[in-house]
């Protein structure tokens, strides 16, 4: 029997005190507990359990028992789940937000600029469009996820294409970018767009462009609003809307909505996947869902589909881009655990195999990831989503920058700019009423 | 013989457990009884009805940020917006629309199925129902796939017998006409059954003294059916009122207050303002407008349902 004096109980105290001050959390047999996330329920079939295997291979090495909670995005269910862990100060250690939830929850969610800026520092830079989600005020409050991020290139028919617009989508956008003829490249613009359109229109394959209130129509409008330099609200809570930029943008979308389906105005964001795979369509802009479901349901639609860049403007090429984030709850009870599983699956190892999971469909916020080998194996056809990264002089954008995040979010929630062209095309409104209800509805979203 | 035996042996200890104590005559009351047992009920409105209410008062006075008391300032912004005066008016619409015609369709029925041979009625009970135990989420996910914008099945339909297709919910007006007739078809069922209810509960002497008279099957009705339904008319119309002015799901699932925001209810444009822009204030002030609304509703129907029952007694 070993004897216990005052003496080793104090040692042993002080040792155990010191170990716990120096260690986030100790690495015992699960002694640190466990961590608890409630993450994005994913469409892809097995990308769920990419994410898992990830969770685990971390678990057992760091003695961190980690629960995954998947909510789906159906009916917003996950940012319900958000908004009522913030309410009520508990939940899940790691939460997944989409789109502006970071900005919504900003004070209740913990600075993360070690990891995103260490991150940064080891793959260089970030996607202007998570800075732009997540950076508020100076800190990061969410590091941008691979899982669910996502942007909006198009995605075309190649035999439509060539037959009826006499446009060879694969000749123009090989798959090696550095085959890429910058001024075929640059003739692939918002005009050559139309004029496609109306082309494809006559034939009976119209594209399918949403012009509903959701995030596929706010996203593919806003990459053209973008592309001919419109700004809604500038970073000064200027209200820009009344300006030549945009009536000129609105008229390219009222030529494009005279070839459209008379249905697009209330698509959700299926509606221009079912469009594509139903083989009527000819082009869609959208993530590779589309392709991925014709492979399983009409393979033959699916072996004629490319992913390509959008048309350029004359301010440049802009792709819709939605970025999710992990954030870490301020109240949740391991908090240094959850930054060093943030940490893990953001290396590029754990993102290349989060990207295979779902078959090219998440897209890391690190440019340099864009190399991933996924995107060029994919098929068939063979390459056909290598154009899924942005590539060239594409640059991704949201709807509502450059304004306060704040404003922004409202601007995109509220779908202004898809509901100004509906008003335009549909109701038949004037464009200057138009614009005059938009700088009405703009006003609002700048109230304190 | 025995009660006295039992007064003789009583001891001190006896006698003070035969005279029950202030609990044990509570317990005995019977008003106590039943608030006892309602208790279980009162926890539960109290946490999932007046909680969130008072909260959600409380909320709607507060900043974007929550951060500070604003007073009003939520309510007299929403009243400046152009876009909020469209969803009172589309919810006025929506409401009176799909309760008047749930009013009617379930009295039709209700006379039809009344007027049923006894053996069968159950049957025809049972099926009228369906529309309105099934869940109203998965019902109107069926209802959207029939109108689905691009494979809507009744176009395909249409189209098949020579017609053109309908825009249900591409157009406004007719996406109006859509969410309302879905209202309609999960609604009725329970006008129905209360109207039911109260057909059966007409005294037949009454008719038969009509029919003596002379009257018509509509004087009939005119003269003793519908005054002797007029209070379960009045309360039947309250009820629908109130949970269709209310109504989520079927807009939030069929059109999501679209095109052009021209189908947003009073709750669809909450949740866009409060969930999905972030402002939960603002989201809150935009539900409390439907109280005032609905509480001049039901003063006034009430009124008169006092009044009438003041009448009959």
């Amino acid at each position: 029997m070993s004897s216990l004096s005052r003496r080793s109980v104090l040692k042993t105290a002080a040792l155990g005190s010191a170990a716990a001050i120096a260690s986030p959390y100790v690495r015992g047999a699960y002694a640190a507990g466990s961590l608890t996330l409630g993450c994005w329920d994913h469409w892809v079939p097995g990308a769920n359990a990419a994410l898992d295997k990830l969770a685990k291979e971390w678990g057992d090495k760091n003695k961190v028992e980690v629960k995954i909670d998947y909510i789906t995005s159906q009916g917003e269910k996950d940012k319900l789940t958000a908004a009522a862990e913030a309410q009520a100060g508990t939940g899940h250690d790691i939460m997944s937000h989409r789109d502006w939830n970071i900005r919504i929850h900003q004070d209740k969610l913990e600075p993360l600029d070690d990891l995103v800026n260490g991150l940064i520092g080891k793959y260089g830079p970030i996607s202007p469009v998570a800075e732009y989600l997540a950076k508020i005020k100076g800190s990061w409050r969410g590091v941008p996820t691979t899982v669910g991020s996502q942007v909006k290139p198009c995605c075309s028919r190649i035999d439509l294409y060539k037959e009826h617009a006499g446009i060879d989508i694969p000749a123009l956008f090989p798959a090696d970018e550095s085959k890429w003829d910058k001024a075929k490249v640059d003739g692939w613009n918002w005009d050559t767009y139309v004029t496609a359109a109306q082309k494809l229109f006559k034939a009976g394959f119209p594209v399918g462009l949403p012009m509903g209130q959701t995030s596929d129509a706010v996203d593919w409008v806003g990459g053209l609003f973008n592309s001919y330099g419109v700004v809604m609200v500038d970073a000064k809570d200027n209200i820009k809307i009344n300006s030549d930029e945009t009536r000129v943008a609105m008229e390219i979308a009222r030529k494009i909505m005279e070839v459209s389906p008379p249905d697009v105005y209330a698509w959700d964001d299926a509606g221009n996947n079912r469009w594509l795979i139903s083989g009527k369509g000819s082009n869609i802009m959208n993530p590779p869902s589309a392709w991925a479901v014709a492979k399983r349901d009409n393979p033959k639609v699916s072996e004629q589909c490319w992913t390509h860049p959008v048309p350029r403007g004359p301010k440049g090429r802009f792709v819709g881009q939605l970025p999710q984030f992990y954030g870490v709850w301020s109240f949740s009870k391991n908090k240094q655990a959850a930054k060093d599983f943030l940490t893990f699956v953001s290396q590029k190892e754990a993102v290349a195999s989060l990207v295979e999971a779902s078959v090219g469909y998440d897209l890391p916020s690190f440019k340099s990831m864009y190399d991933l080998k996924t995107w060029n194996e994919v098929g068939p056809p063979a390459g056909t989503v290598y154009g899924y990264p942005p590539r060239g002089d594409e640059q991704t954008s949201i709807t509502g920058a450059p304004a306060r995040s704040e404003v922004g979010a409202q601007i995109y929630n509220q779908a202004i700019n898809t509901v100004m062209i509906s008003k335009f095309t549909q109701g038949k409104e004037k464009l200057d009423d138009v614009i005059k209800w938009a700088e009405k509805e703009l006003e609002g979203t700048l109230r304190a | 013989m025995a009660d006295t035996v039992q007064t003789w042996g009583a001891t001190a200890t006896d006698k003070a457990a035969a005279k029950p104590n202030t609990m044990q005559l509570l317990l005995r009351r019977r008003s106590t009884v039943a608030f006892l047992m309602c208790l279980p009920l009162i926890a539960i409105i109290v946490c999932l009805v007046i909680y969130p209410a008072f909260y959600s008062i409380y909320l709607s006075l507060l900043n974007k940020a929550q951060t500070r008391f604003i007073g009003l300032a939520n309510f007299t912004y929403l009243m400046s917006r152009d876009t909020f005066w469209m969803v009172v008016y589309q919810s006025t619409i929506f409401a009176l629309a799909a309760v008047f015609f749930k009013a009617l369709i379930g009295l039709i029925t209700a006379h039809l199925v009344n007027n049923l041979p006894a053996k069968g009625q159950r049957k025809w009970r049972g099926m009228l129902l369906v529309p309105w135990v099934i869940p109203l989420a998965l019902s109107t996910l069926g209802w959207w796939w029939m109108f689905d914008p691009t494979n809507s099945a009744f176009n395909y339909t249409l189209r098949s017998l020579g017609f053109s297709g309908v825009p249900w919910l591409s157009d406004p007006y007719w996406a109006r006409f859509s969410v309302i007739l879905v209202n309609v078809w999960y609604g009725a069922p329970f006008f129905l059954i209360m109207y039911l209810a109260a057909l059966k509960s007409v005294p037949e002497q009454l008719y038969e003294a009509a029919a003596i008279d002379g009257a018509n099957a509509w004087q009939k009705f005119i003269h003793i059916t519908l005054p002797m339904m007029r209070n379960i008319i009045a309360i039947t119309v309250l009820f629908s009122l109130i949970v269709t002015f209310a109504n989520f799901d079927i807009v939030q699932i069929m059109t999501a207050g679209g095109p052009r925001n021209m189908t947003h209810m009073f709750a669809t444009y909450s949740f866009l303002l409060g969930i999905r822009s972030g402002d939960l204030p603002l989201g809150a002030a935009t539900s409390l407008f439907m109280f005032p609304i609905l509480a001049i509703a039901a003063i006034f129907i009430l009124r008169g349902v006092r009044k009438r029952g003041r009448e009959i007694g």
